[in-house]
């Protein structure tokens, strides 16, 4: 068997390495279909697409079980995707419908699936990070090995509640895995202007959290570190922190050109390190699967996204009545 | 001479001229000097002032705040952004328990002369993190003054006059407001604080509101003029400091009062403004003080259920009309 794991004790079965692409092919063509969604006007509000960063959702829920947790961000379609949230039911919430799965009251920025591990993606910069250790505490509380995996971007290292929340999971050794997204902007405000350390990784190892940075465009190591550090977690090991360095495909929302971004650095990172395209040499050099064998997953990933543009289309809009009617319920003194 | 200028440019020239005229004048934020902020408030700034004067700062809001907090109190007048008044949540401890009091609290021998720029208001498909009114939550708090101009005019001269002001000074603009139009003087004017301005008089009913709703009012005016109803339109422009003489004043003419606000009902800023003009004026009253407000609930994502959840100008018309025992007008 040809070898595509990094590390030798992790394996990587071809299965595996096979659906991480499916995966990843499914998270691009998601947010693109959703822009162009966007653009036709059937989507409204603000939209983070996750191009360019597929490989660290994939990499990292490969590593998960089912009953783990993530706490997601405001460009969290690609964690829902690889959580293995139902395409349909997402698109209908980015359309805001009743279909979708927050009833169309969440949107992009809120998108959730409370019962599927997915505890939300969240308008707020940071927000998700301490209610991962939250979750974290109540695995343990419950006696379970179940972890929280903390999605988070290189902003969002910079506010409190990171410096907080690393601090108490780290005395309190608490199994969370915190998965830094470092996609090098917020919004168009590069880190290294508001970070001297290019290292993010060093803010958790001073607060004495095993910490790695990795390219976080190659989906097997991601998958490889993903793997150590749940293990870990899941072993009472204490938390783990991974930096993953990727870059976004465009601005920072779908109406932002992302002019500020330095073109040769873009072709770089959508070029040679793009991780869907990676990842398909990959396959094909090891001898995993044939150019055709990946063409044919790329048809089956488009044909479940027209069912699920068709579903969320086809869902009703929710009614004003029944709303009303549910908020005059929720009153206590009425 | 006047001219046609655009809400957001209104802000611009109030941070630019205050900022020419005292170089104690700073503006920090996200990405408010490279970018010239997310509503286009700030453009030109760094250019012209430096990036000293002019900071973008990181996703920091509690701490940044804080240094808006310690820069005032030794001498400058810092104008601190927070992109929406969903993120004021991080900063209350800064601005309620440091800046609020910290005048009170030294004997009058401190003063914090400082500015938290922000943005609210539903409207545009944001949700419920990024829509809230959230102006009771620093009504409510001894020590801060509270703007929220309805008009370009208002906009330029308040938020001068905020800069000016020693006292911490939360200015809230509303998201839709931006972008519109209004006539505002090329000369240097202030408008000062804690001063309503009556934008329409009437005998028949008095409405009153603040923000973007106040120019709803004035819509809803127009309308009802057309059904022979006399309003007056009462724009708050600064909640704290509350101008108590305007408001009642135009209650104890017209002898019925609606407020008008998109911030939720319960605990609103529009309980308070009742309350007081019941108190103070009930002898010339000939109807309750109504309320037309936002619903208590989060903002929803969609779009037909986020517009049922704000005030609109039928709403404020209906209930005029009920003050004066009038039948609806279909
Ligand atoms: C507390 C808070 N501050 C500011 C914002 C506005 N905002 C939304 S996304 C964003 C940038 C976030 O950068 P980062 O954490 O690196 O995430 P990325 O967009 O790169 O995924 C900002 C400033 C916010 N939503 N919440
Ligand atoms: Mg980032």
């Amino acid at each position: 068997m040809l070898q595509v794991n990094v590390n030798q004790e992790i394996v990587l079965s071809p299965e595996k390495a096979i659906e991480m692409y499916r995966r990843m092919m499914t998270i691009r063509r998601f947010e693109q279909r959703s822009i162009e969604l966007y653009r036709e006007g059937s989507i409204r509000g603000y939209f983070h697409p996750y191009l360019g960063e597929e490989a660290i959702a994939v990499g990292v829920c490969e590593a998960l079980r089912n009953d783990d947790a993530i706490v997601s961000t405001h460009r969290g379609h690609g964690h829902c995707i690889a959580k293995g949230m139902d395409l349909g039911r997402m698109m209908a919430e980015l359309l805001g419908r009743e279909g979708g799965y927050c009833r169309g009251r969440g949107g992009s920025m809120h998108i959730a699936d409370v019962s599927g591990g997915v505890l939300g993606a969240n308008g707020i910069v940071g927000g998700g990070i301490p209610i991962a250790i939250g979750v974290a505490k109540g695995f343990r509380l419950f006696g379970t090995d179940r972890i929280a995996v903390c999605f988070f971007s290189d902003g969002a290292s910079n506010n409190g509640v990171f410096a907080e929340s690393i601090n108490m999971a780290a005395i309190w050794n608490l199994p969370v895995l915190f998965v830094l997204e470092n996609n090098h902007y917020a919004v168009s405000t590069r880190i290294d202007e508001t970070s001297m350390s290019a290292a993010l990784a060093d803010r958790a190892t001073a607060y004495g959290i095993q910490a790695e940075t990795i390219n976080g465009n190659e989906v097997d190591l991601v998958y490889e570190t993903a793997t150590r550090g749940a293990g870990l977690c899941r072993k009472g090991g204490g938390p783990f922190l991974m930096e993953c360095k990727t870059y976004r495909h465009g601005g920072h929302h779908v109406n932002d050109p992302g002019s500020y971004m330095p073109k040769d650095e873009m072709d770089f990172w959508r070029g040679k390190n793009d991780p869907i395209d990676r990842w398909r040499s990959r396959l094909i050099s090891s001898g995993l699967a044939e150019g055709e064998d990946l063409n044919r997953i790329d048809g089956e990933v488009e044909s479940l996204l027209d069912e699920a543009v068709e579903f969320a289309k086809r869902s009703p809009e929710p009614s004003v009545e029944e709303f009303l009617a549910e908020l005059e319920a929720s009153r206590c003194h009425e | 001479m006047s001219r046609v200028i655009m809400y957001r440019e209104a802000l611009n020239e109030a941070i630019a001229e205050e900022m020419r005229r005292d170089r104690t004048v700073f503006l920090a934020g996200e990405g408010v000097a490279e970018r010239g902020g997310s509503f286009r408030t700030s453009v030109g700034l760094l250019d012209e002032f430096g990036p000293e004067r002019v900071v973008d700062t990181p996703i920091s809001e509690a701490s940044f705040t804080g240094l808006g907090v310690g820069a005032a109190i030794v001498g400058c007048r810092p104008i601190i952004e927070i992109l929406f008044v969903d993120f004021a949540t991080l900063i209350m401890d800064q601005l309620v328990n440091q800046a609020a009091k910290y005048d009170f609290m030294s004997g009058g021998r401190g003063r914090v002369p400082m500015v938290v720029r922000t943005q609210g208001g539903s409207g545009n498909g944001l949700a419920a993190q990024h829509s809230q009114s959230l102006e009771a939550w620093f009504y409510h708090v001894p020590g801060l003054k509270v703007v929220m101009p309805a008009t370009p005019y208002d906009a330029k001269g308040l938020l001068k006059s905020a800069i000016r002001d020693d006292d911490p000074v939360v200015f809230i603009e509303h998201k839709l407001l931006y972008m519109s139009k209004g006539e505002a003087p090329e000369e240097e004017y202030t408008v000062p604080l804690g001063r309503a301005d009556v934008k329409r008089e009437g005998n028949d009913v008095t409405l009153i509101s603040y923000s973007r709703h106040t120019l709803l009012c004035l819509e809803a005016a127009r309308k009802l003029s057309e059904e022979g109803i006399d309003v007056e339109v009462v724009d708050l422009r600064t909640l704290s400091p509350l101008d108590k003489e305007t408001i009642l004043a135009s209650a104890r003419k017209t002898g019925r009062v609606v407020v008008v606000h998109e911030a939720c009902k319960q605990g609103g800023v529009g309980g308070d403004i009742a309350a007081m003009i019941m108190e103070e004026a009930f002898d010339y009253l000939d109807a309750p003080v109504v309320r037309v407000a936002g619903l208590d609930t989060p903002i929803p994502f969609n779009v037909t259920l986020e517009n049922a959840c704000t005030p609109d100008i039928k709403k404020i018309c209906s209930a005029a009309r009920l003050l004066l025992y009038r039948n609806e007008v279909m």
